[in-house]
């Protein structure tokens, strides 16, 4: 009986080594490729990290309208002039 | 003297070998239910995402074969048709198979939360425990309802893609639940009938076991009149239309009309033939499935209603 030295033995063993290769690089793709997505639609991509964050807070719906007629401080000359009937 | 031996060690596994530990072919039809779920949901996907997403829930779900080709290994070892598998044979050990269904569970949770949105993660991780806990460790040896309550596992897909689109749950997709949870019954129960598997001697309770044939050509009926309104039903709902409802219409009447003639027979007549009726239904049960949700991916690509 003629000695291998590949035995039957370590194809499975390669089968299994390239597979894995295979199954990795597949993975970083497609983490690069969601990655390319997220970013690229804009979605929030910062985490939480425990401390409070105002650009984690989600978008209010309904802002704040603007001051149509700002108020001056009393005491300064715009207050005065608004004081005035 | 010295006697020198030979140690047959466990036999080296192949990487096919562990692919067969995540069921292949359970995973094409989880594949193809929660695509059709993700895509008619209301709300577009990006294409990647939704690629991404469908390879993650199937990920989840071969994982979850993982752990019970695990379990389940002593009843896989006793019967014919699965001694082959890679734990019984030998080929991998059974600590792996629960490793590797563990590891993958965990993965395909926390990514497809990552690519589409917690809550369809959840759902995923649910899915899992309730196929390798609920059915796999608690039901499968205890009750003849097994199958029943086993087959919301392979029900749930549709729903997981809905949620990744949608983010919840919806009419429409209770309704492909419900499609999928009354199907697999008659499916099974038609295979055990010419199937003879040897559930007896591995000691898990199949109703052909435990309650005989003739109760289960009854119960094969039963089911497709039951399943028949909400495979109609879902032909109403925002997913279906006109193309749904005529196909849906057509296979309920071939699956009833089938049930019938399953209940009309008896062991006698069936062995005469072959189980030729049985072996028709049981194909006929799986276009009925992939027919239903080819209609739904077809008519949502022309507008429904």
């Amino acid at each position: 009986m003629a000695l291998h030295v590949e035995h039957e033995l370590h194809k499975r063993r390669r089968s299994r080594n390239i597979g894995l290769a295979v199954v990795l690089a597949a993975f970083v793709a497609l983490v690069f490729g969601l990655s390319v997505v997220k970013i690229t639609q804009g979605d929030m991509m910062q985490g939480y990290d425990h401390r409070p964050q105002a650009s984690m807070l989600p978008k209010d719906p309904n802002p704040p309208a603007a001051n149509p007629a700002p108020v001056a401080a009393p005491g300064t000359p715009g207050a005065e002039q608004g004081a005035e009937p | 003297m010295t006697d020198i031996n030979a140690y047959e060690g466990p036999a080296e596994a192949g990487f096919g070998d562990y692919v067969a530990l995540l069921k292949p072919r359970v995973m094409s039809l989880v594949v193809f239910t929660a695509f059709v779920g993700l895509w008619i949901a209301p709300l577009p996907v990006n294409p990647f995402v939704a690629f991404c997403a469908v390879l993650f829930i199937a990920l989840g779900g071969g994982a979850s074969g993982a752990l019970n080709m695990w379990y389940d290994a002593d009843i896989d070892a006793v019967m014919k048709r699965t001694a082959g598998r890679p734990v019984p044979s030998g080929r991998v050990a059974s600590g792996e198979a629960l490793g590797l269904g563990i590891a993958l569970s965990g993965l395909s949770v926390m990514m497809l939360g990552l690519a589409a949105n917690w809550f369809a993660a959840g759902f995923l991780a649910f899915t899992i425990f309730f196929y390798a806990v609920v059915y796999t460790i608690w039901l499968k040896r205890s009750t003849p309802q097994n199958i029943v309550i086993g087959g919301a596992a392979g029900a749930f897909p549709p729903m997981i893609g809905w949620a990744c689109a949608t983010g919840g749950i919806g009419i429409e997709s209770l309704l492909m639940f419900a499609l999928i949870f009354f199907w697999t019954p008659p499916h099974f129960w038609a295979l055990a009938l010419f199937m003879k598997d040897d559930y007896s001697k591995a000691g898990v309770p199949m109703l052909t076991v435990t309650h005989g044939r003739k109760v289960t050509r009854r119960h094969i009926f039963i089911y497709t009149l039951v399943l028949a309104p909400f495979a109609l039903w879902l032909g109403f709902t925002s997913v279906g239309g006109p193309l749904y409802l005529a196909v849906s219409a057509v296979l309920n009447g071939l699956f009833i009309a089938g049930g019938w003639q399953i209940l009309r027979r008896d062991e006698e007549q069936a062995q005469a033939d072959g189980y030729r009726v049985e072996k028709r239904y049981f194909r006929l049960s799986l276009y009925y499935l992939f027919l239903h949700f080819l209609a739904l991916l077809v008519q949502h690509g022309i507008g429904g209603w």
